[in-house]
């Protein structure tokens, strides 16, 4: 049995389509990613699976159980951290810890191993109110208060956002970790390159999952060749590179341009071409897409190439 | 996973915990919301007064002799008329009525001396300056009971009392037409509604708008836990309200409590359920603070002032304005103040009101536990 | 020529120093990107270099005026976007730019025929009525940074632009930022996604409040021995001691 079944969800809020009919399922015990931009409707698609709101259309289930009739049963099995930091700031961190585990009818000390990882980190602070606490430390306390009685599924809707990179690695080795203890993890993410970091991932824009596999398995489908350019004028390069008609898509991608070339077209000649053109220093190299190239091509908006 | 439960009252007290901490760590709303009935009722009763004191008063006695002057001394007499001017023509109390230097004159028609003694009638006309009628009202009435006291001490015949003459207004429970008496269940009133509407809905729509809520609602709680462990910080504040205000009124301003103290408070906390009540509804109705604010305020606070007859008397108002004041759970739990505090009424008397209460207060609880439903949307 | 100079930039709350002795320098045109770990102070130094924080210590001129004593005339000169404030959500689209462009003096004439420009060049034109609620998040992005640089600032302050757009619109948004900048206004972002930190001219990291490292990608890369600006800041921000 699955863990999560997802199976043709709809929702709409008056004439907004926020899911078009969405299906997937996640396995026990692995981390399925939700990948896409503000507004393909991942919220949306937690507050349905937390029960938190009605679909429209379609079923799903939580742990064996219908969201829509049997949801009671479903609320204490689940752990739910929303994109907003959700806690009591007028309470301290022991104080919103402790009033979350009594929700959930048990106490922190029954279940403090699975959360000391993470509580460990903000204990020396835990009469301190919620309000006084640093962003990394305060997802740390909401983490810790979504987890303390020992959920079987967690719901993290974009624990990521707005964090720097190295908090981020943090919450990924937290969840690596949740992982090994048989936690079934539900995440979301704008950012593409946590991807990788997920058992499997569903692709999503617009209110449409536009691929659901792993990481590996979607990049493999990606089916076409990508090559990295860069030379001295990034930025004249990408739009010298756009107008060659050897060219079918080109992207910055931080330090280098990804270019999807025509069939038949060789690097050597595009290199050449970008030569006569004035750019020094051309490289271009054959590379292995990412997700993000995968995304980008999959969500099929073509390019701004004029012609 | 969770067989092994802490019990039901265990989890209502960890709320209702909860509930107090938020409340006594917001200190500056603590404060304004004990400091309201004080604040309240030290404006009313010293500087928002409606009674009448010195009014100045002309006179015009044409043939005066003993009677009229006896009437004359006895109005002026009392501490809310002052003497302002004898006259000597209609036309000259005219015109001072008109410039505003008299509020109010005593006319006396020129008649053969003795005629009050012998028929006991006062050939006397009262002239007020009624631009503000309710005032007028009340020292025109105040004036002719005096008038009248001092005609029949001149027929000095009890039998032939002039109550029989003169039109007579008794002054029933407020012999001293002291405002206070009005104002004090009135600000019980709002006080009441303030606290117990506006309050509970800020706190529960609060949570809507940090995402509290959304956590809660996840987890097994049930809706109910949530909202009864909001009623009960707000229950003790306006206990401590109705205290504060009844404490106040009995030795600051003087007003008794005549009637019985145990239906007063009873009463009140019906009032209280009631006013909760309304706030739970306004919170499943609305989605920011500040919505919850304006809806308590303007469409909840300002018909129980204008309505309710805290200020106006509601009978003078028109017709529609008199039938919406019945829908407003404060009108009717003033009235109840009002008999029970100051006339003493036993509760057979207040039953019409207790009634309303209890039928508004099953409506608007019946009605917010579909509207508040465990899900969000 | 430089736009923004820092010396010895300070600013602390209480015993808290938020920004802790900064002195770096932005030159005209250039893309400068200031990031860092929450935390690390970028937040307040920004506020302070718009004007609308009176630093502790030091100095800081931009665009010319000291933001300390003159944060006016700082203010009349530069443009500002974030992620969280942009567009007036009620408003249509030609409402929020005769706005913001009024708010900056500009003249009735000048703003018609500058806006018609400016939504031609987005080709957006179809968008002039339409209510700024009504458009798709990259959309709104790309018009409230091009709102923020209507005046022709000299320095643009970008907090988190492109904060949940879609990898496409990011990328369009990046371009304008280009555009921007080769009409000679410097352009100074913070940003999560280190992909763009390697568009920046330059870039600064802050650790605790003050600012560890200032120098273009490629030199910082060389110099830890990176092979992307994400492994650079990982480097950096790991050394970090507030959390």
């Amino acid at each position: 049995m699955a863990a999560i079944e997802i199976d043709g969800i709809t929702k709409r809020y008056g004439s907004v389509e926020a899911l078009r009919g969405v299906s997937a399922s996640v396995e026990r015990g692995e981390i399925f990613g939700l990948i896409g931009p503000d507004g393909a409707g991942k919220s949306t698609l937690f507050r349905i699976l937390t029960t938190l709101m009605s679909a429209d259309g379609g079923r799903a289930s939580v742990d064996g159980l219908d969201v829509a009739q049997e949801y009671r049963k479903i609320r204490s099995r689940v752990g739910y951290m929303p994109e907003r930091f959700s806690l009591y700031l007028d309470l301290t961190v022991e104080e919103n810890l402790k009033l979350f585990a009594t929700l959930f009818h048990t106490t922190v000390e029954e279940n403090y191993a699975l959360v000391q990882g993470i509580y460990g980190q903000i204990a020396p602070f835990k009469n301190r109110r919620a309000a006084a606490l640093s962003g990394g430390m305060k997802q740390k306390l909401a983490l810790s208060c979504a987890l303390i009685h020992k959920p079987s599924i967690l719901f993290l809707d974009e624990p990521t956002t707005g964090v720097d990179p190295v908090s981020r690695e943090e919450l990924w080795e937290i969840l690596g970790h949740l992982k090994r203890q048989g936690i079934t993890t539900l995440v979301s993410t704008p950012y593409m390159n946590e991807a990788r970091l997920c058992d499997r991932i569903a692709l999503m824009q617009e209110g449409r999952f536009l691929e659901v596999a792993s990481p590996s398995a979607i990049v493999a489908r990606h089916g076409r060749t990508v090559w990295a350019v860069r030379g001295d004028r990034m930025s004249r390069l990408l739009v010298d590179l756009r107008a060659h008609p050897a060219v079918e898509t080109c992207f910055a991608f931080g330090d280098r341009h990804h270019v999807t070339p025509c069939p038949g077209a060789t690097t050597r000649h595009l290199r050449e071409e970008m030569e006569a053109q004035g750019h020094r220093e051309v490289e271009i190299q054959e590379i292995a897409p990412g997700i993000e190239d995968c995304f980008i091509r999959i969500a099929g908006r073509p390019d701004v190439k004029d012609e | 996973m969770n067989e092994k439960t802490t019990s039901g009252a265990s989890l209502f007290g960890a709320f209702t915990h909860k509930e107090i901490r938020h409340i006594l760590r917001d200190r500056r709303t603590l404060l304004i919301l004990l400091g309201i009935p004080v604040i309240q009722i030290v404006l009313f009763g010293f500087a928002i007064t409606t009674e009448v004191r010195d009014v100045r008063v002309g006179i015009l006695d044409p043939t005066p002799d003993v009677a009229t002057r006896h009437i004359t001394d006895r109005l002026l007499a009392n501490d809310y008329f002052t003497f302002a001017g004898l006259f000597s023509s209609p036309a000259a109390v005219e015109r001072s009525l008109r410039r505003g230097e008299i509020e109010m004159a005593l006319v006396f028609a020129p008649s053969s001396p003795g005629r009050i003694t012998r028929d006991g009638t006062v050939p006397v006309q009262l002239i007020a300056d009624a631009s503000d009628p309710n005032t007028a009202a009340l020292f025109t009435g105040y004036a002719t009971n005096i008038i009248t006291a001092a005609a029949g001490e001149l027929a000095g015949t009890p039998e032939e009392s002039p109550a029989r003459l003169l039109p007579e207004m008794r002054l029933l429970y407020n012999p001293a037409m002291r405002a206070a008496y009005n104002f004090v269940p009135g600000v019980m009133g709002l006080v009441l509604m303030l606290i117990c509407a506006m309050m509970t809905s800020i706190s529960i729509v609060r949570e809507k708008e940090s995402g509290t809520l959304e956590l809660l609602l996840v987890s097994p709680v049930r809706p109910f836990v949530i909202i009864a462990a909001k009623i009960v910080p707000y229950l003790i504040l306006s206990g401590i309200n109705i205290a504060t205000i009844l404490l106040l009124s009995v030795y600051v301003l003087d007003v008794p409590v005549v009637g019985s103290l145990f239906w007063l408070v009873l009463v009140s906390l019906l009032f209280v359920l009631v006013s909760l009540s309304i706030g739970i509804f306004v919170s499943s109705i609305v989605r920011s603070q500040v919505a919850a604010m304006l809806i308590s305020g303007m469409v909840l606070m300002m018909p129980v002032v204008l309505l309710s007859g805290l200020l106006f008397p509601v009978e003078n108002m028109p017709i529609l304005l008199r039938w919406t004041s019945h829908l407003i759970p404060a009108k009717w739990y003033i009235a109840a103040m009002k008999k029970i505090m100051i006339e003493g009424a036993p509760v057979l008397y207040i039953l019409r009101e207790i009634l309303v209460l209890v039928g508004m207060g099953i409506l608007l609880l019946l009605v917010s536990w579909k509207k508040f439903n465990d899900r969000i949307a | 020529m430089n736009v923004i100079t820092t010396e010895l930039l300070t600013k602390r709350f209480g015993t808290f120093t938020a920004v802790d002795r900064v002195t770096f320098e932005v030159r005209r045109g250039e893309i400068f990107g200031f990031l860092g770990a929450n935390g690390a102070g970028k937040t307040t130094a920004m506020r302070i270099l718009c004007g609308l924080s009176k630093p502790t210590s030091g100095k800081a001129i931009v665009a010319g005026h000291d933001v300390a004593t003159h944060p006016d005339h700082v203010k009349r000169h530069i443009g500002y976007m974030s992620q969280k404030f942009s567009l007036y959500e009620d408003l249509k689209v030609w409402e929020n730019i005769r706005l913001y462009a009024g708010i900056y003096g500009m003249r009735p004439a000048e703003i018609k025929a500058k806006s018609a420009i400016l939504l031609r060049q987005l080709e957006f034109e179809d968008g002039r009525d339409k209510l700024v609620r009504s458009l798709p998040l990259g959309w709104k992005q790309k018009l409230a940074f091009s709102v923020a640089v209507f005046h022709e600032p000299r320095i643009v302050f970008l907090d988190e632009p492109t904060g949940g757009v879609d990898p496409v619109t990011r990328r369009q948004f990046w371009e304008l930022i280009y555009q921007v900048a080769d009409r000679g206004i410097t352009v100074f972002v913070t940003t999560h996604y280190m992909d763009e930190a390697e568009y920046c001219d330059r870039v600064s990291i802050m650790v605790d409040g003050r600012v560890e490292v200032l120098d273009s990608p490629e030199q910082l890369k060389k110099r830890f021995r990176a092979t992307s600006m994400e492994e650079v800041f990982r480097h950096l921000a790991r050394g970090t001691t507030r959390s």
